[in-house]
């Protein structure tokens, strides 16, 4: 019963923060400072950082293809906005994922300079 | 109160009405369980693990098999709920590891191993396969929660 009512309330929570992918562009180029680059974005994407993974491993050299986990082999619906419309509309879900895949691949956060790139690049894919 | 019980009586309504093997692991519908413990592999049937193994697990999301799976605190409780709910309990068999730590993957309970004996360590590794936690890979049906032999393929 108090999971039912937990469950009932973040659903009714989550609903209500659409943006759009250039929202987020704006506020991390804000919070950055400086302007971004598609090109830096795209070399930050396929390059690995020291660690096993790069971005490319679970989403493709080609974010407007469909990706696959580099563990569990699960398909991983494009990352580019241009493809699938459900990409960077979410606050939580961004954040989330920035959070969990930079720490996955790179052993720290990414910064914002670098979340600014990566969806400026992903921006310039048709 | 009044949830509760429409929803015990729709559950015992569905007991009633379905044959009850094939579906044996359905995972019961949660949406946020499906998204959040679905978008890096299936949902694996909370039946499967002991209430012990999932509250483990459910307490270090940020190291979750060399993934960072880390959620905010109101979901996590969420689906911790959730997980042990619908735990297999008992039923799972030995439980704990020989350190007295809960087992934290299906692919390591007995019963598991026991159910796989004859695939060979060969056949774990092959490239459309990659790892015995790829329950879909070879149990066709594995998301509707049928195991059952006559949905097993095991692709080459
Ligand atoms: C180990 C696999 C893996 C790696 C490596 C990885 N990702 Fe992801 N990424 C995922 C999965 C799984 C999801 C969630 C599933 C989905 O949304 O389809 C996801 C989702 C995302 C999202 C969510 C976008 C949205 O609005 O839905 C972003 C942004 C993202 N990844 C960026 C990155 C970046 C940047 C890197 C490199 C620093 C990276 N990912 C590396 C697997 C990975
Ligand atoms: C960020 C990606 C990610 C998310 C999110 C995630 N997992 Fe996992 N999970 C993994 C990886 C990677 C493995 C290891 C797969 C392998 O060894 O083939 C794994 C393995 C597992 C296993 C063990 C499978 C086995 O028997 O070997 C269980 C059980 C599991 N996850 C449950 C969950 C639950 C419950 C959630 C939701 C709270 C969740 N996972 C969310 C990435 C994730
Ligand atoms: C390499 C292919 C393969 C993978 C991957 C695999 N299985 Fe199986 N599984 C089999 C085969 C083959 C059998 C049947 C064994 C037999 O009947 O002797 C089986 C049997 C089972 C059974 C018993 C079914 C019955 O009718 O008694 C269960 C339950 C099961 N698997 C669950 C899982 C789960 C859960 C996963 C993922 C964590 C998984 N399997 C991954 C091949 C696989």
């Amino acid at each position: 019963m108090r999971h039912l009512l937990i469950i009932a309330t973040l659903l009714l929570a989550t609903s209500a923060q659409a943006e759009t992918p250039r929202d987020f562009l704006t506020r991390f180029e804000k919070e950055a400072g400086a302007t971004s680059s598609a090109e830096r974005g795209a070399r930050f994407f396929n390059s690995k950082h020291g660690d096993e993974w790069s971005c490319a491993s679970c989403h493709t050299e080609q974010p407007t293809h469909t990706g696959r986990h580099a563990k569990t082999n699960k398909a991983i619906k494009p990352l580019a906005p241009a493809v699938n419309a459900e990409r960077f509309t979410d606050t939580a879900r961004v954040d989330k994922w920035f959070r969990r895949n930079c720490n996955d691949t790179l052993n720290r956060a990414c910064s914002a300079q670098e979340k600014a790139d990566v969806i400026a690049w992903l921006l310039t894919l048709k | 109160m009044r949830i509760h019980s429409i929803s015990s009586i729709a559950a015992l309504l569905a007991a009633l009405a379905l044959p009850a093997q094939a579906d044996n692991y359905r995972v019961p519908g949660n949406t946020i369980v499906n998204e959040e413990c679905g978008s890096c592999h299936m949902v694996f049937p909370p039946q499967m693990l002991h209430a012990d193994s999932w509250r483990a697990m459910m307490s270090d999301l940020p190291n979750h098999f060399g993934s960072d799976a880390s959620l905010d605190e109101q979901r996590r409780i969420a689906i911790t709920d959730f997980l042990v709910a619908h735990s297999g309990g008992r039923k799972t068999g030995v439980t704990r590891d020989a350190k007295g730590k809960p087992l934290l993957r299906i692919s390591e309970t007995t019963r598991f191993i026991k159910k796989h004996r004859e695939i060979s360590p060969a056949v774990w590794k092959r490239a459309s396969i990659k790892s015995a936690a790829n329950c879909s890979a070879c149990h066709t049906r594995a998301a509707a929660g049928d195991y059952d032999d006559d949905s097993i393929r095991i692709p080459k």
